[in-house]
């Protein structure tokens, strides 16, 4: 057991021909992940990495292979629509690496997918991998092992850092998980926390938030109120001057809300224990393993 | 990206929110050419993206053309927290019999464009939301209906509009949501939006904050940036392509990732030191853009050390270790560095970096540790 993606997974990769969709396929498959096919509009009955069929459309795509995952490499401009036609075409879950959607797109995106059965990951975020079984994402493979803990984030390099201070203790996870740095996205750390709650294998959970939105602050709540796993965190954005955007489009402090404090405070309030750096965390959570 | 007063109401003016005649000036002479042509009393207001521009000063009446040259003459040139006054608008002054609030912005939280509208204008909105929330209504839009009349008139009643200007301030209401829909806003705000002595509803103030993914669709807009208003390291991070905020410490720094970036100056703030900055590299850490990055720290005088935190990951070290180095051999400079790499060939990448004297750590603790000493004059690194 995992969450999200596992061995079972059958990926179609959207902007499979792209230069970044092109070298992700190839690590995606060198790491196990079955890649069952591609779509890039105009290039239907191409191949791509080899082996993998290229398709017009997410449809045919699905009806011909039977994905159940989609992973989005298209840029910003076309990235709302391929979401859209992934879902559309019935597929449960889409991961969207894509950065810089207009976040009024997502505004609609998401209302959209709000009416369906699909969940979307993302955007801008490094995807999902569950180590040993499926990577459907850009992280890098060889720093995450298979073990117990769950691990959610806001962040890219920043969860690859604490992923691999886990490894080199020896601490494993079940699923890894980058719901993304946007301020309108689809999965939120509640969302996440969920299923982590109800996997069997994952024993304990590492959340790692930073400034902006209340996400953080959400997902305080749902510890408190409906969590037995125990929770390690890490807020990103101590010493962030308010009002200046941080890199990622959602890691802003605005009229005084979204502060690192806050949410530090949100969760210490809820029993989480909070690292004050990011060397602290895999220490805490080795305290528990 | 944020718009000036003027380029707010002449975006709202294309949309039906009706604005002011007034014209930009960027010397007293043609703020007087400008007063001559409006025949009456003007306001001359300082073109400047900071607030509080009337408390400094910088929003001021004119009775006569000559007055609005001698009155545009004190307010150019004039320093507004730090901003220099390059341009002026000149609009006719209007007679106000009432102040309202009406603002749109994305509440990312409620996943909704909010309106909000208030009895209370011309002042700062979040000191009435502070003071008096309950003179704040707000309504929120469905992605898929926008703004309907209904909601219109319910924020109208809300803060008790008369009747007779209702109708208009629908109109209102439409004008500025179409507005900040069609320049993929974040934020759009009249304040004051107000009731004249005739009892027409005018937006005498603008204020627009646009979504800068969004721009790509936006080259109108896009070409209303004003290079004067950003500082020139701004100018050139976002020249480089490069994710980069001034702070005020001493310890530069240049990560890959946004979030390990903010944690990387969260770590020198907990081991005693102050960032200098906040940057993100970019995935790979491709060597131009170290380059870059490296010029833009070390131009602030401010940086004792810098420190590098890369995580390399799909990335080869070994690659970024050239990359620092041939960036480096660009940008001579004293200042002592101290290099983290971690990931895929992370032991060749740090040979590389020790045999060319460079500092280098494995655990970001470490290398915050050092980074910190070396900016204190404490030795550690070289």
């Amino acid at each position: 057991m995992s969450i999200l993606v596992d061995k079972d997974t059958r990926l179609v990769v959207q902007g499979i021909t792209g230069r970044e969709g092109a070298f992700h396929t190839a690590q995606m498959i060198e790491y196990g992940t079955r890649v069952v096919a591609g779509v890039t509009p105009g290039k239907g009955g191409e191949w791509a990495a080899g082996s993998v069929p290229v398709f017009d459309t997410v449809r045919e795509a699905v009806d011909a292979t039977g994905a159940n995952a989609s992973i989005i490499y298209v840029p910003a401009r076309f990235a709302p629509d391929a979401i859209l036609e992934a879902a559309d075409a019935g597929i449960p879950l889409v991961v969207c690496i894509t950065e810089g959607i207009p976040a009024l797109d997502m505004l609609k995106v998401r209302a959209y997918l709000d009416q369906g059965a699909s969940r979307l990951v993302g955007p801008n975020c490094p995807g999902v991998i569950t180590p040993g079984e499926a990577k459907v994402g850009i992280m890098p493979g060889h720093i995450h092992t298979r073990g117990s803990v769950g691990v959610v984030s806001r962040s890219g390099t920043l969860t690859y850092e604490v992923v691999y201070a886990l490894t080199l203790r020896g601490i494993g996870q079940s699923t890894a998980v980058g719901i993304g740095g946007d301020p309108i996205n689809g999965t939120s750390f509640v969302d996440i926390l969920c299923l982590f709650e109800n996997d069997p294998e994952t024993r304990q959970v590492v959340v790692i938030g930073e400034i902006g939105g209340a996400d953080e602050e959400r997902a305080a709540e749902f510890i408190a109120t409906r969590m037995s796993k125990p929770v390690t965190a890490f807020i990103a954005g101590q010493t962030a001057p308010p009002g200046r955007r941080m890199g990622h489009a959602g890691a802003i402090i605005s009229s005084g809300k979204g502060t690192a404090a806050e949410k530090i405070a949100a969760l210490t309030g809820a029993g989480v224990r909070v690292a004050r750096h990011p060397g602290e965390i895999a220490e805490m959570v080795a305290a528990l393993a | 990206m944020k718009l000036q007063e003027f380029q707010s109401k002449q975006v709202f003016g294309r949309y039906g929110v009706p604005v002011p005649s007034g014209e930009l000036a960027s010397t007293p002479a043609e703020a007087r050419a400008i007063a001559e042509r409006l025949a009456g009393p003007v306001v001359i207001k300082a073109q400047v993206l900071v607030g509080g521009r009337g408390k400094a000063g910088g929003i001021k009446l004119a009775a006569s053309p000559s007055d609005a040259e001698k009155v545009a003459g004190s307010i150019l040139g004039m320093d507004i927290k730090g901003m220099k006054v390059r341009k002026v608008l000149v609009d006719p002054a209007s007679d106000i019999r009432k102040e309202l609030y009406l603002g749109m912005i994305l509440d990312r939280s409620r996943r909704r464009v909010v309106v909000m509208a208030s009895s209370e204008g011309g002042v700062d909105i979040e000191d009435v939301a502070a003071r008096t929330p309950e003179k704040i209504v707000q309504v929120a839009l469905h992605p898929f209906l926008g703004i309907k009349e209904y909601q219109a008139r319910e924020l109208a009643a809300g803060i008790g509009l008369p009747r007779e200007q209702i109708p208009a301030f629908a109109e209102i209401c439409r004008g500025l949501y179409e507005a900040f829909m069609a320049s993929d806003a974040d934020l759009a705000e009249i304040n004051p939006l107000v009731i004249t002595g005739s009892g027409s509803l005018l937006a005498l103030d603008g204020k627009m904050v646009l979504d800068d993914s969004g721009l790509f669709r936006h080259p109108d807009l896009l070409a209303m940036r004003d290079e004067d208003e950003e500082t020139p390291e701004e100018r050139q991070a976002r020249s480089a392509g490069l994710s980069y905020v001034k702070l005020d410490g001493q310890i530069g720094c240049m990560v890959n990732g946004a979030g390990l970036a903010m944690a990387t100056m969260d770590i020198i703030k907990f081991y005693g030191g102050s960032p200098a900055n906040f940057l993100d590299v970019g995935g790979g850490a491709k060597a131009d853009k170290v380059a870059a990055a490296l010029g833009l720290i070390l131009s602030d005088p401010n940086v004792e050390s810098v420190l590098f935190n890369i995580f390399g990951g799909i990335t080869r070290c070994d690659e970024v270790a050239r990359g620092i180095l041939k960036a480096l051999a660009d940008t001579p400079t004293k200042v002592p560095m101290v290099v983290r790499l971690v990931g895929t060939n992370d032991t060749e990448g740090r040979a590389i970096l020790q045999e060319a004297k460079m500092a280098t750590a494995e655990t970001l603790m470490e290398a915050a540790q050092l980074a910190v000493a070396a900016a204190l004059g404490q030795g550690g690194a070289q």
